[in-house]
């Protein structure tokens, strides 16, 4: 069902963790659907992405492409980060099957919401990126096992 | 690599004697058993020797068990026939929100056509109350349809009590026993069964045949239109081959039944023992007494299901999940939704089934297994780290 490439990505995820005092951290999707992404970015004086880490709690397309996507952005620009679109984290993965694809958009829409919480937290303004629209809320699971 | 297939609900393995028993009505028994010469004597024999097989197992007569095309068709002829013969009763149905989608989705069909169903609430153990049973009986209800077991978490109805409460009340009750049929006991007389459903590939019987069970006097009528098979009430060429096969499996499974589902049983609860103890923040889905021999369901928080299903894949074994992800919607099952779930937790379910060959040794390698692997999809979890962080665990 999955191309070998995702299979690589989900067996092997890169830059999975977390970052202290990130410059900007972005979650997104929601439990209910069954998907959540988070993105923590690094980045330095000059607008580059030092490093970047996700944790993802979904499918294996999820992973897969919350991987392919971190990969994508480190170590370039927050202007060339921008470009990095749920296509091109599709077409790094050699596709995904169609009921998926809304996984390679979480992926796009979790960097653009850790860039926006650093654009946010620095007061800058980076062209065309709007505000994420979803966001995970509060829902809080408090049974008990 | 080993491969461990613990997804025995889904399907079984046609077993050898079954196959071997289907062989010659392939290439040597093959003449049509409605024909009129000799030749197809032999293929009549395999037919009624399949039939008188399963009607001893359910204490039913043999002239009452109709084979058909699987636990699907079974399930749709019993809901469709009934609401067709008993119309002028009332349109009334009652079942539960847990069925199988082969009488949920037949039942909202009804529903379009103008009838009128109750879908019952489980408890947190996937069991039907038999005083909503009760209560819910109108005038104008024609039937009940409570499954026998749940194929997701195992859970095995009461029942008896509510083909009681059917009798006394004059009304039609069916169930879906595809789960259950061979595995553990069932009498129709009883239990007051009037209709009941099952497949052959269930138990260890070839794909593609099951029967309807109608007892006598249920005044359903055909809904497969064509030939005079199975008593005017089911056209079609006999699926020869199947129905021995299925007899040949019906038998067996019955002579072993009660070693079987001892055996099961303990496996079954050496597993969910060693998850339960070994895997922090996991439960057990289902009724833990009342339950399948073969059947295991567990949630485990802050992950999801298929990302489950494929590490285990990865590591030979073969299980299935109610997530989301692996159902092509975006709710999780329904089973796990009715028994009181919230979705972010019914995301991450797991069924494994086990069956006729499963050992110890297999159980203790899935578990080590699932203890890896619900570890580092924890780790990689953003759920689990603000859980972690908010109890002050990190």
């Amino acid at each position: 069902m999955y191309s070998e490439k995702v299979m690589d990505h989900f067996q092997n995820p890169r830059n999975v963790g977390e970052i202290e005092n990130a410059s900007g951290m972005g979650t997104v999707g929601n439990a209910k659907c069954g998907d959540i992404m988070r993105i923590y970015l690094d980045i330095d004086e000059n607008h580059v992405i030092r490093d970047v880490k996700f944790k993802t709690f979904g499918c294996g397309a999820a992973v897969a492409t919350s991987s392919m996507a971190t990969e994508l952005v480190k170590g370039k620009t927050i202007e060339e980060a921008m470009q990095v679109t749920n296509k091109a984290v599709c077409e790094a993965l050699d596709g995904l099957p169609p009921v998926k694809i809304h996984c390679s958009l979480l992926a796009e829409e979790a960097i653009h919401a850790a860039l926006w919480d650093y654009a946010e937290k620095n007061n800058i303004v980076i062209e065309g990126l709007e505000k994420p629209k979803t966001d995970i809320g509060e829902e809080e699971i408090e049974e008990e096992y | 690599m080993r491969r461990i297939y613990l997804d025995h609900a889904a399907t079984t393995k046609t077993r050898k004697e079954a196959v071997e028993a289907m062989l010659p009505y392939f290439t040597e028994h093959y003449a049509n058993p409605s024909a009129v010469y000799s030749f197809a004597g032999e293929a009549k024999k395999g037919l009624d020797e399949s039939r008188k097989t399963i009607a001893d197992i359910l204490g039913a007569k043999p002239e009452e068990i109709y084979f058909t095309g699987g636990g699907t068709e079974s399930d749709n002829w019993a809901l469709l026939a009934a609401a067709d013969a008993y119309e002028q009763k009332g349109k009334h149905i009652i079942t539960t929100k847990i069925e199988h989608h082969a009488i949920l989705h037949t039942c909202a069909y009804l529903e379009k056509k103008g009838f009128e169903v109750t879908y019952l609430d489980v408890d947190e153990f996937g069991l039907v109350n038999p005083e909503d049973v009760e209560k819910a009986v109108r005038p104008d209800t024609i039937l009940i349809s409570v499954m026998f077991a749940n194929n997701e978490i195992g859970t095995v109805e009461p029942v008896k009590e509510i083909g009681a409460i059917a009798k006394n009340h004059g009304v039609l009750f069916h169930t879906d026993a595809v789960q259950a049929f061979a595995h553990i006991p069932i009498n129709v007389d009883e239990m007051n069964i009037d209709m009941l459903s099952a497949s052959g590939h269930k138990f260890y019987g070839p794909n593609g045949v099951g029967f309807l069970y109608i007892r006598k006097g249920v005044k359903i009528r055909s809904y497969m239109h064509g030939g005079a098979q199975e008593r005017k009430r089911r056209a079609g060429t006999s699926n020869t081959p199947g129905i021995v096969g299925m007899g040949t499996a019906a038998k067996l499974a019955a002579s072993e039944m009660e070693r079987e589902s001892e055996r099961q049983c303990r496996l079954r609860d050496y597993l969910i023992g060693r998850v339960l103890k070994e895997i922090p923040y996991s439960r057990l889905n289902g009724d833990p007494k009342r339950r399948l021999p073969n059947n295991v369901n567990f949630c485990f928080r802050f992950i999801e299901g298929e990302s489950m299903l494929i590490n285990l894949d990865l590591a030979g074994i073969c299980a299935s999940s109610g997530s989301a992800c692996t159902s092509g919607s975006l709710d999780p099952s329904h089973v796990l939704l009715a028994i009181g779930l919230p979705h972010e937790i019914a995301h991450g379910s797991l069924r494994l089934t086990i069956g006729d060959e499963t050992t110890q040794e297999d159980l203790d390698y899935v578990a080590d297994q699932l203890v890896k692997i619900v570890g580092n999809l924890r780790n990689m979890s953003p759920l689990y780290e603000d859980f972690m962080k908010k109890n002050g665990k990190k």
